[in-house]
C-alpha cells in the first residue's frame, strides 16, 4: 500500500476516489476500445475490443508481426489514444485526460520493459534505474535507495555500478525491469522482453517475471513467441486487429 | 474549419474532468542540469569541438575590444605627454597679399616682442618664433675657405632662425655648451647652436676651441650642441642662429613663413590656443593659424572605431558559425538519441522536459564556450600588453557579458533541435 501513501498529498477528495478505484477496479478495462489510423485509406489496427485485466493477473498477448500488437501496446501504455471506446486504467477514464495527465499517469502507473532494453549506454545500472524517478517528483534523497532496492529485487545488487556495456544481455534486461519496477507501477508492460536474448537468458528473465507475478504484480507481456505466451496465467491472441482470449 | 466557439467548448469539455489522477510530471532544475551535463559528457570530444566556434567567436570579440582599448589607451598616453602641452602658431600672412600672388612677401606678422607677449600669458612655459633662413643654396662649413682640404662639407644642413624662447620650447638637451639667450638676441650676436647631426656633419665635437660655422662665409660662433630635443626634431640637422641676428643679416622670412612654438603647462594648451592670436596682434589676430593639440578622447575614438567595425564583424561571423555548429551537433544528437527521448517520454517526461533538456545542453555548450573564449581573449590582451610593456585595458562591459553572449548563442542554436526533440513521437521512437 505504498502507492496509496504516495497519492495522499494530492487532495483528499480525488484520492479517496482513486484509492477506492485502485483497490476495487481492474487495472485495465477496455470497453469497445478500437484504433483506426486515418487514411487514406483508413487502416483498422485494432477492432473494438472488450478486455479486463484484474489486479495480479499475468496476461500474455501473442500474435504475428503486423497483427496489431504494437497498436495494442501503444494504447495500453498511453502512448497513443484509441479512436473509439473507453479505456480505464486503475478505474481512471484516461480518454478524457489531458496529455500532461496521461504522461504523468504513464510515468507512475505503468512500468515499461522493451525488447531493445533502452538503457542509457554511459550510465551505470543504478543511474539508469534512477532515471525513472526524476520526472515523477520522487524526493532526491530517497531515489538511490529505491534504485538499489529495485536492483536487489531483480538480483543485480552486485552489478549496480556496472555500465550496460559490461553487462550481459540478460543482466541488461534485468536492469530494465528494475527501472520499470522502481516507481511501484500498477502494471508491468513488457514488449517482447526476450526478443533480443538467447534461450537460456530468456528463461531467466521469464523466471524473474513469474517471480514478480507471484509477488502480486500485474503483468502484461506482448510477444510473438508462443512459448513465451504459454507462461502467462491468461493468454490473448491477436490477429488482424482482433483480440481473442483462449479459455 | 471549426468555429472559435466550437474550439472553446471542446477545450472546456476536455478540461472538465478536473480531479487529476496524479500530480503532473515535473523536472526539477537540479535534475535538468544534471541530465544536460550528463548528455554533454557522454561525448566530451564532440562537445569540445562543437564549442570551438563559440570559443573563437567570443575570444575574438574580447581580444579585439581589449586590444583596441589597450592600444587606444597607449596612443592616448603618448599624446598627453607631448602634444597636449604644445601649441603652434603659424604666420599665414594677410589673405589679400597671398591672393594677389605678387610674390612680394608680407613682412613677418609676429611683433618683435612676440616671445614676451606670449610668455606673460598664464599657463605658458616658454614660447618663441623660428623660421628657416631665406637663403638659396647657402654654403655652410666649419672653415672660412670652402675648398680648403680637410674641411667637412655642410651641404644638406638646414639653417634656422629662432628666438631664445623657441630654443627653450623645443626642450633641448645640450651635450656641449648652452643655447643662446636674450642677451645674444638683443645684441644680434653672431652665435649659433648646432643639432648633433649637424655638428658631426661639420666635424665639430668640442667647444673648447670656440669653433665657428661659416654661413656664406660669415662666421658664427658655436655656443652649444643639442644632443636631443622633444619638439621640432628637424633642428637636429640644423644650424640655428638668433632671430634678431637673422633678421638684420638676411631679412624677413620669405618662402616659408615664421612659426611660433609654445610650450604650455599640462591642460593649458586649449586655453593658450584661444588667446595666442589676440595676444600677439590685437589689431590683426587672423594673420595667424593656431594649431592646438588634438583632443585625446576624440583621437582614441577615431582610432578604435576603425578597428572595431571590421574586426567585430569578423567576430560576429565567427559567432554565427559557432551557432551553426552547435545547432548542427545538437540536431545530430537529437536524431541519435531518439530512443532515449522515447524512453524518457515513457518514463513520464513531457515534451517540454525533453525540449528543456536539449536546450540546456546547447546553452551549456554556448556558456562554456563563452567562458573559455573570454579567458583566451583576456589572456591574449594581457599577453600582448605584457610583451609591449603596455597597460592592458579591459572594459568590464566587454568581459562580463561575453560568456552570456555564448549562452545566447547556445540557446538560439538549440531552439530548433529542442523543438524537434519535443515533437518526437514516443511510440515511434521506442520501436527502434
Amino acid at each position: 500500500m505504498i502507492a496509496v501513501s504516495r497519492e495522499l498529498p494530492a487532495g483528499p477528495d480525488t484520492d479517496a476516489d482513486n484509492d477506492a478505484d485502485q483497490s476495487a477496479a481492474p487495472v485495465i478495462d477496455f470497453a469497445a476500445v478500437g484504433m483506426t489510423y486515418p487514411g487514406p485509406p483508413p487502416v483498422v489496427a485494432l477492432r473494438p475490443t472488450n478486455l479486463t485485466i484484474q489486479r495480479g493477473d499475468f496476461v500474455t498477448v501473442v500474435g504475428p508481426s503486423g497483427s496489431g500488437k504494437s497498436t495494442f501496446l501503444n494504447v495500453v501504455g498511453l502512448l497513443d489514444r484509441p479512436t473509439t471506446g473507453r479505456y480505464r486504467l486503475d478505474g481512471i477514464d484516461v480518454g478524457t485526460l489531458r496529455e500532461a495527465d496521461r504522461t504523468a499517469l504513464r510515468g507512475r502507473r505503468i512500468g515499461f520493459v522493451f525488447q531493445a532494453f533502452h538503457l542509457l549506454p554511459h550510465r551505470s545500472a543504478v543511474d539508469n534505474v534512477t532515471l525513472a524517478q526524476i520526472y515523477n517528483g520522487a524526493p532526491r534523497k530517497a531515489r538511490r535507495e529505491a534504485s538499489y532496492a529495485a536492483l536487489a529485487q531483480v538480483g543485480l545488487a552486485h552489478r549496480a555500478d556496472a555500465v550496460p556495456a559490461h553487462l550481459s544481455g540478460g543482466e541488461r534486461q534485468r536492469v530494465a525491469v528494475a527501472r520499470a519496477l522502481v516507481n511501484r507501477p500498477s502494471l508491468l508492460l513488457c514488449d517482447e522482453p526476450t526478443g533480443n536474448l538467447d534461450s537460456a537468458t530468456a528463461a531467466s528473465v521469464l523466471a524473474l517475471i513469474e517471480d514478480l507475478h507471484a509477488a502480486g504484480l500485474t503483468i502484461l507481456v506482448i510477444t510473438h513467441d508462443p512459448a513465451v505466451a504459454a507462461r502467462g496465467s491468461r493468454t490473448v491472441a491477436i490477429r488482424d486487429g482482433v483480440l481473442t482470449e483462449h479459455a | 474549419m471549426p468555429s472559435l466557439g466550437a474550439i472553446r467548448s471542446r477545450a472546456r469539455s476536455r478540461s472538465r474532468p478536473l480531479p487529476r489522477p496524479t500530480e503532473r510530471s515535473a523536472l526539477p532544475l537540479r535534475d535538468l542540469l544534471a541530465e544536460a551535463l550528463a548528455g554533454l559528457l557522454q561525448r566530451p570530444g564532440r562537445s569540445a569541438l562543437t564549442m570551438l566556434g563559440t570559443v573563437l567567436g567570443i575570444g575574438a570579440f574580447v581580444a579585439i575590444l581589449g586590444l583596441t582599448a589597450t592600444a587606444g589607451g597607449q596612443i592616448d598616453k603618448r599624446f598627453s605627454v607631448l602634444s597636449a602641452t604644445e601649441v603652434t602658431v603659424q604666420d599665414v600672412g594677410s589673405a589679400q597679399n597671398a591672393r594677389s600672388g605678387t610674390g612680394i612677401a608680407d613682412p613677418i606678422s609676429f611683433p618683435p616682442d612676440a616671445d614676451h607677449r606670449i610668455e606673460t600669458l598664464n599657463g605658458v612655459v616658454s614660447a618663441g618664433v623660428y623660421w628657416p633662413l631665406p637663403l638659396r643654396q647657402p654654403t655652410v662649413s666649419a672653415a672660412p675657405d670652402l675648398v680648403s682640404p680637410g674641411s667637412a662639407s655642410g651641404s644638406g644642413l638646414t639653417l634656422y632662425a629662432a628666438s631664445p624662447g623657441a630654443l627653450a620650447a623645443i626642450d633641448p638637451v645640450y651635450s656641449q655648451g648652452l643655447g643662446f639667450n636674450a642677451f645674444h638676441a638683443a645684441r644680434k650676436e653672431h652665435v649659433a647652436v648646432l643639432g648633433s647631426a649637424a655638428a658631426s656633419r661639420l666635424g665639430i665635437t668640442r667647444l673648447d676651441a670656440e669653433p665657428a660655422v661659416f654661413i656664406n662665409g660669415t662666421p658664427y660662433t658655436v655656443v652649444g650642441i643639442i644632443s636631443d630635443l622633444r619638439r621640432v626634431p628637424e633642428l637636429l640637422l640644423s644650424v640655428v642662429i638668433p632671430d634678431t641676428t637673422a633678421l638684420s643679416a638676411y631679412g624677413q622670412p620669405t618662402d616659408q613663413r615664421a612659426s611660433m612654438l609654445i610650450e604650455t603647462r599640462l591642460g593649458a594648451a586649449q586655453l593658450i590656443a584661444g588667446q595666442a592670436a589676440l595676444a600677439l596682434r590685437p589689431d590683426a589676430p587672423n594673420l595667424f593659424k593656431i594649431t592646438a593639440p588634438p583632443d585625446p578622447t576624440t583621437l582614441r575614438d577615431g582610432v578604435t572605431g576603425d578597428f572595431n567595425a571590421l574586426f567585430l564583424l569578423l567576430a560576429g561571423i565567427t559567432l554565427v558559425i559557432g551557432a551553426v555548429g552547435i545547432a548542427n551537433t545538437t540536431l545530430v544528437a537529437v536524431l541519435e538519441r531518439t530512443g532515449e527521448i522515447g524512453l524518457r517520454r515513457a518514463l513520464g517526461a513531457r515534451p517540454r522536459h525533453i525540449a528543456a533538456q536539449f536546450l540546456t545542453e546547447s546553452a551549456a555548450l554556448g556558456t562554456l564556450g563563452g567562458l573559455i573564449g573570454t579567458s583566451l581573449g583576456t589572456a591574449v590582451v594581457i599577453g600582448t600588453a605584457l610583451a609591449r610593456q603596455w597597460t592592458a585595458v579591459l572594459a568590464p562591459w566587454t568581459v562580463l557579458p561575453a560568456p552570456l553572449i555564448g549562452t545566447m548563442v547556445g540557446l538560439l542554436a538549440g531552439l530548433y533541435p529542442a523543438l524537434r526533440a519535443a515533437y518526437v513521437e514516443p511510440a515511434e521512437a521506442l520501436r527502434r
